[in-house]
């Protein structure tokens, strides 16, 4: 069936403020899906609140709507807009809500509005326990086995049934589950029963049986009108059930599985898909096989693009949402060609010839109290994504991806924890439980022992004891007598020089990355590039989608064109997350209008510029320093950019300059002295420029000496840290001493600062782009909450609602001074506080913020753009600066305080959001900005 | 006198063309050659390496990990291991699946296979995209690569090879069911879950062997004819096979082919069966049933193909196609109640999509015998 005709105008649903569970993917597959639709000649709307998505660029629909995710919005957009169809399926759950709330209400059909690309019906029946269950049971499809308990004595009779503990506990028709859980010993059993059958209010409790240790595995589905499904990817957990898939490793192909259970998976997810209803899109089905048996148990079923489809792409190929939004619109997939090779079909199941590992990132570090063990619910704030030929290789590159200091899994320099800790660690999940089993492995710690207590399938296990022989082997080696064919070895598994020269030191002489470096070129070791194709090879394909791998041969040619490398934010995490991916698809767009070629650098699945056909060049690698450099070597492009991948990218700045590399845009030297506080004060005294008073501390003493002469209360604040990490505000002595053995703890080696605390400043962040000579302001928010919260946590207003004109001028005095001063080429963030009608400098950021989206949608004026369109040569004379804002915008945080709930919820100098909206305002008695006003000071805390 | 290959032994693997690649060995020591082709899958590295059809080719795996799960006995497609040799790029050597009789290297070794791991596959397989498929040779005891080139060059040819005489059964085999059809299958090398796909649909199977008597076959009456899958060039299968196809045509009866059957049966009506420039060889090829307008995901095995240029109406109906290149995947025929595909509708490994043929062939069985 061609494409539909009765529609030519769509509605598309984003999914609003980034959330734990719901992030920048779904900017991704909105993105892809925009794209999607407007290629076929459809007029696109769409609404999305978050500011920081590409999706809600004005050259991705024919009308975006930046309004609260509410039905009311929804309501207002089609009155005016009247769309034929609305597309729910590529903004999460929260799309999915809306548009199951307004079809109960009868609005789409009372409208007009054909719902495409999943049926209301299958996702009444997919949210809905006993619905599923019933479908299921009618399909044929397995549950878990379960039966209803009206007493402790029946309770015992399912329990002997269900042969034995542990067995899981529903109470019946309580709230959030309440009452519930797993039951593992006998002695916990009764008390347990009976308090579940008390808390139901009908007195019965769900007895079912624990599937806790089964082997998950996840598939990626699309189906088209005429009925016909592919599976674009299976995916197997690593870490067993127990564990929210969002927070688990997760490795494609599936790896333990033989064809025969995997075609029973495919079957049953196939079957799945087929019962809930007709419709044509993706579908993400879970399921859990038991080990040593083929009993396959359906878990859950998602009508929607998920997460893991994002995943799925970037792990295949494949652009699942592209095809889906394709598939919703009338195409079946035989009629579309697959846009990797353009040559074979669509309708494919992508084979892979490599191996891909995602491993979550956590922000536990944010939230004192914060219960870490890993839970059916979801607690992860980002993930990355590596590719090898072999999953040593690929779980390597993944920890080297993660950016939390490691060079690889362990073997890197940082200190071995104990056996006694090792083994605590590893009877419960944690996030770090791959590298706890390669500690286990240290120790001598048998494979079936490890298997026993973590249940992860016993390859997983040999693989990482396979990677630990290497290290015990290298161990004994040095420099100079290490075989090349036992250094290949070790680059096959993935290992970085840094974790060699670890490991070549300890037989002496201490040996450093370079000099490993320098040694495997000697001995023309050197990673070669190799195409991401959905195929494994078989037909030829068009798209410069590439990974690194120690092989023999490279795909990746390299272009006579001038080119610029740019790096990307890496994994999303609390402080750093879509609003640098939004400026780094920018960054490439820019250069490519600047006629470089755009070649893009990063590990992160979840973002649009990891898309394949984004950039020139994509290399999905680790934005780590020897990753980078070899890519570097290969494309020898002119130079770099770092300001758009936030501290991932600056973080590297030090080694360009120190490899001679040219840094595009404001000199690196100057960047790095904006974070070094003693240079940058000087700096500020000598422009006559006030900031609050302050003094470098190495230890409580002199903290204490430096409060006592810059008068309490005083923020403490370590270097070099992103989002406030560490930073906290004391009011006395004690407090003061016991954050800085904190800070002492967690960074021994840093110098840190201690500021007078501004009591009850407005805080002004202020963006801008300099090109030498004029100025260009971004925008000045006023912020509503006092200073002391950080700004990311901040409501911020946009123009200031209160500040004169004398003060708005001072602040465009002091930005353009430093500008000017400080040598800037491109963009400058400078946050001030403002206190008695005094303005005070707290901190410049010669990069792009997180707040450049936001004032790019708010002022319609591609800032990004022309940020990076400066750093590379142009003249702000050469841009259209006027700003189409009326009014005022808001950006207003969200928190994931309720997925905490062991965490008070209390706001300071360290970064908590995890996402932002937009908000239009035309008076100040709109309560958005009422609301937050109201409460200024209420949450405000150290 | 070949061995068990140790650990670090290393191996050679040379191609026709005088491309080398080194790695270490796996299975048995020694040296072994055949036409090196690619396969897709991901999973069911055992049913691949048992698949009739593969007999006398070097098999080399796309997807690095190979072993991962052990081998066991229901895995088989056939008595023994039917490749020559066996190219991967990173071998288990320990496998994890609690039901598995032993690791895939044991099972090498007692199918005295040779092979090579650690090799560039991903850059072998576009060698062989762009080439076009060739002869190489393995060996872990021969160390001159040229002497190596050399072998792989006057290994035998793919083409106008006969090896179906080479995998068949010797003696016919009767294969018992609970139901009440009789269906005569010619054994060119027969998958075993071929065997089971008729036998849970209720047909007992007289299976024979690739070169039988017309007498035993006319004896046993059946109700339908079905030609298996098998290895070589079929046009050097066809002075045996195409007898006993023509009796079936004569019969009445229906008649169904896979793979090397389909292509006998072609050749029965005159299409010509050409060599292909590399061949499908995969479980993710997507085949359109022009009747129905669906799709179904394939597992293929082959190197040879009908001429889509060469089939006059009167003689047959392209029935699938593939979406990939457009070649005919499967007929039915105008002159006698038949129908034949060029992809494995029993799967193993692969998905199940197309199993439907079965029931097909059964419709096509109980409309002839007036049910």
């Amino acid at each position: 069936m061609p494409k539909r005709n009765d529609i030519s105008k769509i509605l598309i649903i984003g999914s609003g403020p980034i959330v734990i569970g719901q992030a920048c993917e779904f900017d991704y597959s909105g993105t892809q899906a925009c794209r999607s639709l407007k290629e076929e000649g459809f007029e696109v709307v769409l609404i999305n609140s978050n500011p920081a998505t590409i999706m809600t660029d004005p050259m991705m629909a024919d009308a975006i709507y930046l309004l609260p995710m509410t039905t009311d919005s929804i309501r207002t957009i089609v009155e005016k807009e009247r769309p034929d169809a609305v597309l729910p399926t590529m903004g999460g759950q929260t799309a999915l809500n809306l548009a199951r709330d307004l079809q109960h209400e009868g609005y789409w059909e009372k409208m007009g509005v054909k719902v495409i690309g999943v049926n209301m019906a299958a996702v009444d029946i997919t949210e809905d326990r006993q619905l599923f269950r019933d479908l299921m049971e009618r399909i044929g499809i397995e549950q878990c086995r379960s039966r209803t308990a009206e007493s402790l004595l029946d309770a015992k009779e399912i329990v002997e049934e269900l042969g034995g503990l542990p067995i899981v506990i529903r109470p019946s028709f309580t709230l959030g589950g309440t009452g519930g859980g797993i039951v593992w010993h006998e002695d916990e059993f009764e008390r347990k029963v009976l308090r579940g059958l008390e808390l139901s209010p009908v007195h019965q409790v769900l007895i079912e049986e624990s599937i806790f240790g089964w082997k998950e595995f996840e598939l990626e589905l699309l189906r088209d009108d005429n009925n016909n499904v592919v599976i674009v990817c299976p995916i197997e957990n690593l870490d067993p059930m127990g564990v929210h898939t969002g927070d688990s490793v997760t490795v494609a192909p599936t790896q333990t599985l033989t064809d025969k259970q995997y075609q029973l998976m495919r079957d049953a997810a196939i079957l799945m898909m087929r019962s809930i209803g007709e419709f044509a899109g993706g579908c993400n089905v879970q399921f859990a096989m038991e080990p040593g048996s083929d009993r396959l148990v359906a878990i859950e079923i998602n009508p929607r693009v998920s997460r893991s489809s994002a995943l799925a792409s970037k792990a295949t190929g494949y652009p699942i949402a592209k095809i889906a939004t394709k598939l919703a619109v009338g195409y079946t997939l035989d009629e579309l060609p697959n846009p990797i090779t353009q040559v074979s079909s669509a309708c494919f199941e992508p084979s892979i010839d490599y191996v891909v590992v995602k491993i979550p990132r956590f922000n536990f570090d944010k939230f004192t109290g914060v219960d870490e063990e890993l839970t059916t619910q979801m607690k992860a704030v980002g993930e990355v994504m590596s590719i090898g030929r072999t999953f040593p290789e690929a779980l390597n590159k993944a920890w080297q991806s993660l950016e939390i200091g490691r060079s690889g899994l362990g073997a890197d320099g940082y200190s071995e924890p104990d056996r006694k800790t090792v083994r605590e660690r590893l009877l419960r999940p944690y996030w770090d439980r791959t590298l706890q089993i390669r500690n286990a492995f240290k120790f001598g710690t048998s494979v079936e022992e490890i298997a026993d207590i973590t249940k992860v399938d016993p390859w997983f296990l040999q693989q990482i004891r396979y990677m630990v022989s290497l290290e015990n082997r290298t161990e004994g080696q040095s420099l100079n007598s290490i075989p090349r064919e036992d250094l290949l070895e070790l680059k096959r598994a993935g290992f970085s020089d840094v974790q060699i020269a670890w490991l070549l030191s300890k037989s002496g002489e201490k040996i450093v990355e370079q000099q490993v470096r320098e040694k495997r070129l000697s001995m023309n070791l050197k990673p070669v590039f190799k195409l991401v194709d959905t195929c494994a090879a078989e037909f030829p394909a068009e798209t410069p989608y590439y990974y690194s791998t120690y092989e023999n041969e490279n795909e990746s040619i390299v272009t006579g064109r001038k080119k610029v490398m740019i790096l990307g934010s890496g994994p999303n995490r609390i402080g750093q997350g879509i609003e640098f991916d939004y400026s780094c698809v920018h960054a490439v767009l820019a250069a490519q209008e600047m006629g470089y070629e755009a070649i893009m650098v990063n590990c992160n699945p979840e973002t649009v510029s990891t898309d394949f056909d984004i950039a020139d060049k994509l290399y999905f690698e680790p934005v780590y320093w020897e990753r980078v450099l070899d890519i570097f070597e290969h494309e020898k492009p002119e130079g770099v950019i770092l300001q758009v991948g936030g501290q991932t990218a600056l973080k590297l700045g030090k080694r360009f300059v120190e490899a001679g590399i040219k840094i595009f845009g404001t000199e690196f030297e100057k960047i790095d002295f904006a974070e070094d506080r003693g240079e940058f004060s000087k700096f500020l005294k000598r422009l006559h420029i006030p900031f609050p008073k302050y003094g470098t501390a190495r230890n409580a003493d002199d903290a204490v000496a430096i409060a006592d002469r810059v008068g309490y209360p005083v923020l403490i604040r370590p270097s070099y840290v992103l989002g406030g990490q560490g930073m906290r505000i004391a009011v006395r002595e004690e407090e003061l001493r016991r954050y800085v053995e904190r800070i002492l703890q967690t960074h021994p080696e840093n110098d840190f600062l201690i500021d007078k605390y501004l009591d009850k400043a407005i805080e002004v962040d202020v963006d801008s782009v300099f090109d030498g000579e004029q100025l260009h302001i971004a925008g000045i928010m006023q912020h509503i909450e006092p200073a002391g919260v950080h700004s990311g946590d901040s409501t911020a207003v946009l123009p200031p609602y209160s500040l004169s004109k004398l003060i708005i001028e001072t602040i465009e005095t002091y930005q353009y001074r430093i500008a000017k001063e400080m040598g800037i080429v491109g963009f400058l963030n400078v946050q001030y506080a403002v206190k008695d009608e005094e303005v005070y400098i707290l901190e410049a950021n010669p990069r792009s913020t997180r707040t450049i989206p936001f004032i790019a949608k708010a002022t319609e004026r591609p800032e990004a753009k022309i940020g990076v369109k400066v750093m590379l040569g142009a003249k702000l004379s050469e841009f259209d600066l006027t700003s189409k804002l009326k009014n005022w915008a808001i950006k207003e945080p969200v928190f994931p305080f309720d997925k905490f709930p062991e965490v008070k919820r209390e706001l300071g100098p360290e970064m908590k959001s995890t996402g932002e909206s937009i908000y239009f305002m035309d008076d100040f008695s709109d309560e958005h900005f009422r609301k937050p006003y109201e409460f200024k000071n209420l949450y405000l805390s150290k | 006198m070949s061995t068990e290959a140790t650990l670090h032994q290393k191996a050679i693997l040379a191609l026709s063309d005088g491309t080398v690649a080194e790695g270490r060995a796996i299975g048995i020591t020694g040296t072994t050659g055949g036409e090196i082709c690619f396969n897709t899958s991901m999973t069911g590295y055992q049913e691949i390496f048992t698949d009739p059809s593969y007999h006398g080719q070097l098999m080399m795996m796309t997807y690095p990990h190979i072993g991962n799960y052990g081998t066991m006995s229901r895995d088989d497609e056939a008595h023994r291991v039917m490749i020559a040799g066996l190219i991967v790029r990173s071998f288990s050597d320990h496998f994890s699946n609690p039901v598995a009789d032993g690791s895939l290297q044991e099972y090498l070794v007692r199918n005295r296979v040779i092979g090579i791991s650690g090799v560039d596959t991903r850059m072998l397989v576009r060698h062989i995209r762009n080439k076009g498929v060739m002869n190489a040779v393995i060996s872990s005891d021969i160390t001159d690569r040229d002497e190596l080139v050399d072998k792989a060059r006057q290994w035998d040819s793919m083409e106008g090879l006969e090896l179906a005489t080479r995998v068949t059964r010797k003696e016919a085999q009767t294969v018992p069911s609970d139901g009440p059809w009789k269906v005569a299958a010619f054994d060119y090398g027969i998958k075993q879950n071929i065997i089971n796909s008729f036998v849970q649909r209720g047909c007992t199977l007289r299976i024979f062997p690739a070169e039988c008597s017309l007498d035993d076959v006319k004896e046993w009456e059946a109700d339908g004819y079905f030609f298996s899958n098998g290895p070589g060039d079929p046009n050097a299968s066809a002075h045996y096979a195409l007898p006993v196809v023509n009796y079936a045509k004569s019969t009445g009866k229906p008649l169904f082919g896979i793979c090397l059957g389909h292509q006998l049966m072609a050749l029965s009506e005159e299409i010509p069966v050409r060599k292909m420039f590399v061949g499908h060889r995969g479980a993710n090829q997507p085949v359109k049933n022009l009747k129905t307008g669906l799709v179904e995901i394939t597992t293929q095995n082959h190197g040879f193909a009908v001429d889509e240029n060469t089939i006059h109406d009167s003689r047959a109906e392209i029935t699938h196609i593939n979406l990939n290149d457009n070649t005919i995947e499967g007929l039915r025929f105008k002159t006698f109640p038949g129908m034949s595909v060029q992809y494995h509708p029993e799967a193993s490994p692969g998905p199940h999509d197309s199993s439907y043929l079965f029931d097909q062939f059964l419709d096509m069985i109980k409309e002839a015998a007036g049910q």
